[in-house]
């Protein structure tokens, strides 16, 4: 095999003596990324890396080479604990939820019926 | 940004069987009509789970592998300037590797294992990078052309039913703006050039220009088509339907700069939107996949050479307290 790049032609190309071996390439982290001061910080994907350090030097490598960053956080894949996806139907707990929301208080037009009753009145 | 639009399909060939729970298979496929995604801990089949790991793999194998033809330019990149941006290019596609790789291990098969698959040529890689690169026009034809039918494929994929594969992609198509516009200005920088430089680019086009209408994998007519996986949305659409979609944006950006395409029989049909094109030799689209490519088995050695030559750095690492000693003779 002769390559176009000299320095491949440089290189002891040999057959495999042996294959990459189960978890040679290291457990995962998952990575959470902060744009700026006052931004969450918010999950943006995994590196594998085999000590909290060179994780952090792997994701900024990753997921901090292009945009603007001020911070990244990685924690093992292992100690972050969810529920199951499946079982999302424990967040539906009442379909009626306006009472939580600012939009569910509506006060305007009993005030003005209350101006114009009043008006009256006098 | 590789994903061949091409899934090796063997297995699709043959049904699943498999027999799986009705009730579950009635839930997973009304949550993916709802348009919802699936996630790593759902419930899903057998043979969607195979078919994804399948085919995020090929696209993971695909951006590894294309960084070569392309990295190999870095050293000969014409200027300052060209040569930081083609690096951050190639960084760019190995970035994407990772994030391939990620969201096909969610679905359960190891790292380890992909690269062994991808070394000892059981799993496969975009075609096209079985092409060499012997001048600086080819590299920018890849980074311009091969780029943008990555990204009409992977746009597509990225409206596809699997979470972690939608996610990594649509930070992949985001990235890839970047190669798209960087390969034109390349480009659009020969072919206003010299008249040597046109010939360059002339030359590289007609080299690359089968294995662009290869990219999407063979048409419609011959190419087993599964409808299981279209309405699992694992596959979103056909060979045809995208390279349609590419011939019509890219033939008349190429057009525009005077380089003249090698196939006097291309043609749109504006009422169907439908390309015809000669025939692009499909035996040798499908010797080159097999293996018998001008560049496969430079591909694969150089990749087994960095793994294995990298595997004193991955022990180093992870085992920080091992000593140097001096020999003892």
């Amino acid at each position: 095999m002769v390559s176009l790049d000299p320095r491949i032609n440089r290189l002891d190309l040999q057959e495999r003596k042996e294959e990459t071996q189960p978890h040679e390439h290291w457990p995962t982290w998952e990575v959470f990324h902060q744009k700026k001061r006052g931004a969450q910080a918010i999950h943006v994907g995994i590196v594998h890396a085999p000590s909290p350090e060179l994780a952090l030097i792997f994701a900024k490598e990753q997921f901090g080479r292009r945009q603007k960053s001020t911070n990244i956080w990685v924690v093992k894949s292992s100690e972050v604990f969810t529920f199951q996806t499946g079982d999302e139907d424990m967040f539906e707990t009442t379909p009626e939820k306006s009472y939580r929301d600012a939009g569910g208080y509506r006060v305007r037009d009993k005030i003005n019926a209350f101006k114009k009753e009043n008006q009256q009145d006098q | 940004m590789y994903g061949g639009g091409y899934i090796q399909d063997d297995d699709i060939k043959q049904p699943s069987n498999g027999q799986e729970d009705p009730r579950l298979l009635a839930e997973f496929e009304a949550r993916i009509n709802a348009g919802e995604k699936i996630e790593p801990d759902d419930w899903m089949p057998a043979e969607y789970r195979k078919q994804l790991i399948r085919m995020i793999e090929q696209h993971a194998h695909s951006e590894i592998i294309g960084a070569l033809p392309e990295g190999t330019w870095i050293t000969r990149a014409p200027g300052f300037k060209r040569k930081m941006a083609l690096m951050a290019k190639v960084q760019d596609e190995i970035g994407h590797a990772q994030l391939l790789y990620s969201a096909a291990e969610t679905l359960g098969k190891p790292r380890e294992e992909m690269i062994n698959d991808l070394l000892s040529g059981k799993s496969k890689y975009s075609n096209v990078f079985n092409y060499p690169t012997p001048t600086w026009a080819d590299s920018c034809i890849i980074t311009w052309l091969i780029d943008a039918a990555a990204i009409v494929n992977q746009v597509i994929n990225s409206k596809g039913s699997y979470g972690p594969y939608c996610r990594a992609l649509e930070r992949i198509c985001y990235e890839e703006s970047f190669h798209l516009k960087l390969g034109h200005d390349c480009i659009v920088e020969l072919a206003t050039g010299t008249p040597a430089q046109r010939k360059l680019v002339q030359a590289a086009l007609e080299r690359w220009w089968k294995p662009i209408i290869h990219f999407f994998g063979p048409p419609d007519k011959t190419s087993v088509h599964s409808e299981k996986l279209m309405r699992w949305k694992v596959k979103m659409a056909s060979n045809d339907d995208m390279r349609n979609q590419y011939l019509s944006t890219y033939v008349p950006k190429i057009k525009e700069l005077g380089l003249v395409i090698p196939d006097p029989d291309l043609k749109k049909d504006e009422a169907t939107g439908s390309w015809t094109y000669s025939d692009p030799d499909w035996d040798e689209f499908f010797r080159v996949i097999n293996g018998d490519g001008p560049c496969n088995e430079e591909r694969l050695a150089v990749r087994k050479w960095a793994e294995d030559n990298g595997k004193w750095v991955r022990n180093a690492l992870q085992k920080a307290s091992d000593k140097y000693v001096v020999p003892l003779a």
